[in-house]
């Protein structure tokens, strides 16, 4: 078993060492770093922008692009956390607290180095544990039938959609949303069309690509235009030379960065828990081990280097399941996902056997473009730092740009450019109703899958709903879905806040002072 | 702790009562709509199983979140903000929306490189700062390389220049 994983993996090598998928890695982690340093583009905006870029590409080129961006950004994010204050992404959100106040005592170099070398031990640990665990997770998916992966979806999106940002019931909300905007269209075993209101140009559906613009290009921006504090240059002066770490930084990093490390890799192995959370819990543990738990926040190497090498450790493993099942368990996997649908490959635990240089040439480039991000960011630091102060009055307006000739190249349609706008405006709305989007995404991708396997379980069994706890794989998601809706019931019930919660509430109040502060002119 | 004498004026002020609202309304719509497709049995469903379905749970989770805004137990909830921001942008996001809504039009009847240039000049007025030159500059500069980039190097079919194209 681990013999057939290796040798995978050299083939892997082999694929991703093939120089134009190295160079369009290299473009990809590249691309990924720039656009994720600038404040307030995140991840999955990033993505999605560069989305229509891929269209042209071969698969494995297109994904291995893809998947470097959404790690490039990973990195870049970091940055812009540390040096400013602004966490881009979800996951950053703990780092700053112990990030930005280093930067202030002028140790925001040291950060950033140790954070680059955090990453790269857990996102190396993450790539470890997806060669050997997803050829196993494969083996036993294989068993799966309809009403099995009906459960075992079922169960991605109420973990996907409870455990994120937010509130869960708001979270559920948008899942459910997100899986009828995956209904719309024409339907896969009737033919019927459905909620296309007579226009043709739905009947394949709505875009992938426009809900994705829509909700985290377009709504994004009416939600920081002109809200976005000028940039405080001030502690961005960050050269080559500030970024080595003392002896004693080292030593004092070493344990945390293990330990965010294996919690990161624990998360990724949950379905739904993603990065953010493995980030928060990362920092709480740090916290609470900690001798002197009083100091986190002042600016501590470990509550820095433990979130960071959590996320990348768990970013790495939430490739597992969104490969070897084909469920994603958050909004940026399940984009990368809809990628690979568009190249018309499908998801789904056959994918490891019948696309081996997809999977295989994606994990070998994982490791090529840690290496290749390492090297990025060390030395040109002063670039990065640079890019920091491009003002967003410039940056939106070219996003536009892109956003628009994106949706128009996924099918040649102005029509798709138009539901871009009318996405955009929905999803500002929810936006201001304090519902966050990214399970729509979730949703969406999944929704047409959940149907088809809906119906098929319904077909084997007759029409008996009893079918999914009768079958005891199928029973023990479904019993896990119940635990995980029992347990948030409980939490609200008891009245007090998700246990990752807390550990942020101590900060709550310095946060503001400190953007306050962002505010203030420079001089 | 606020105290408020009339239900109906504490309920304006809360966003997740029209957080549900909005829910609910979707809801209907969605599962009124899906009436009209056939709904078939639970061993062969129909076209309007799902959709419907999908509908009244929505509808569901809209009582449940509005009707928790409405509960006193959490009536203390931090940072209750309203829907609309501090400062509201109205003319920021009419210019954002208005901007893919030139390059459709631009676009179809004019080619890529007008239409681009509205986009960009129409989103980037959107900036409380913005001065006519700036705008300009940058309009230009984004077209000109993105024109190369999408036209040129990736092959967008959209022509650069047309008149009155897809009339």
């Amino acid at each position: 078993m681990i013999g057939t994983s290796l040798e995978s993996l050299w083939y892997g090598f082999g694929v991703a060492l093939e120089p134009h998928n190295l160079m369009f890695c290299f473009i990809g982690v590249l691309v990924g770093n720039m656009v994720g340093v600038l404040p307030g583009m995140g991840p999955l905006a990033t993505i999605s922008i560069l989305l229509p870029l891929t269209f042209g590409m071969k698969p494995v080129a297109a994904i291995l692009m893809l998947g470097g961006v959404m790690y490039g950004a990973q990195y870049g994010g970091a940055i812009c956390s540390i040096l400013l204050n602004l966490p881009c992404h979800p996951p950053h959100a703990v780092t700053c607290l112990d990030g930005f106040p280093m930067t202030k005592q002028g140790r925001g170099g040291v950060a950033l180095g140790l954070t680059v070398f955090a990453s790269f031990v857990g996102a190396s640990w993450g790539i470890t544990e997806m060669v050997f665990l997803s050829p196993l997770l494969v083996r036993a998916a294989l068993q799966f039938g309809p009403a099995e992966v009906c459960s075992l979806m079922l169960l991605g999106l109420l973990a996907g959609s409870t455990l994120a940002r937010g509130s869960p019931l708001k979270g559920v909300a948008m899942t459910v949303l997100g899986l009828f905007l995956g209904s719309v269209g024409t339907d896969l075993e009737t033919g019927s069309e459905r909620y296309t209101f007579g226009m043709t140009e739905l009947d394949d559906g709505i875009e992938l690509i426009a809900i994705a613009l829509g909700l985290f290009g377009i709504a994004e921006f009416m939600n920081s235009v002109n809200q976005v504090a000028p940039i405080n240059t001030k502690y961005t002066h960050v050269t080559f030379k500030d970024m080595r770490p003392t002896k004693a930084d080292l030593k004092r990093s070493f344990f945390p960065m293990w330990r965010g490390t294996i919690i990161g890799s624990l998360c990724a192995l949950i379905p739904g828990t993603g990065p953010t959370i493995a980030s928060f819990v990362a920092y709480a543990t740090e916290k609470k081990i900690s001798k002197h738990p009083e100091l986190f926040g002042t600016g501590l190497i470990e509550g820095v280097v433990c979130p960071e090498a959590a996320t990348h450790s768990s970013v790495q493993g939430d490739f597992i399941p969104t490969m070897s099942l084909g469920i994603p368990g958050d909004a940026v996997m399940a984009l990368l996902l809809g990628a690979l649908m568009i190249q018309g490959i499908v998801p789904g635990p056959q994918l490891i056997s019948q696309h081996p240089d997809i999977f295989w040439g994606l994990v070998a480039s994982f490791w090529i473009g840690n290496i290749m991000l390492v090297l990025l960011n060390v030395p040109l630091i002063g670039i990065w730092v640079k890019m920091l102060a491009i003002p967003y009055k410039f940056l939106y307006p070219s996003a536009m740009f892109f956003v628009c000739i994106g949706v128009y190249a996924a099918n040649n349609d102005f029509f798709q450019v138009g539901e871009v706008v009318v996405i955009g405006a929905f999803g500002y709305l929810l936006l201001r109703l304090g519902y966050h989007p990214a399970p729509i995404l979730l949703g969406f991708v999944l929704g047409p899958r959940f149907e088809e396997n809906f119906r098929r379980a319904m077909l084997i069994s007759r029409g008996d709903l009893g079918v999914f706890v009768e079958r005891p794989i199928s029973a023990v998601f479904v019993g896990l879905c119940v635990l995980l809706i029992g347990s948030q019931i409980y939490i609200r019930m008891r009245g007090s806040k998700p246990p990752i919660e807390p550990s942020l509430q101590p900060h709550g109040n310095a946060a503001p002072a400190i953007s306050a502060e962002l505010r203030t002119p420079a001089e | 702790m606020r105290r408020s004498n009339s239900l109906v004026r504490d309920l304006i002020g809360k966003r997740d009562f029209y957080a549900g609202g909005l829910m609910i309304l979707l809801g209907l719509a969605i599962a009124i709509k899906g009436t009209s497709y056939r709904a078939g049995t639970l061993m062969h469903m129909g076209p309007g199983f799902m959709p419907t379905a999908l509908g009244v749970i929505l509808v569901l989770i809209g009582i449940a979140i509005a009707a928790a805004s409405v509960s006193p137990a959490e009536g203390g909830s931090a940072a209750e903000e309203g829907i609309l921001p501090e400062h509201p942008q109205w003319w920021a996001w009419f210019c954002i929306l208005l901007s893919p809504v030139a390059f459709i039009f631009f676009g179809r009847y004019f080619g890529m490189f007008p239409g681009t240039f509205a986009c960009v000049f129409i989103a980037a007025r959107g900036d409380k700062n913005a001065t006519w030159l700036g705008t300009f500059v940058l309009a230009t500069v984004v077209t000109v390389f993105g024109v190369a980039l999408f036209s040129y190097f990736l092959q967008v079919p959209m022509p650069i220049f047309t008149l009155g194209g897809g009339l």
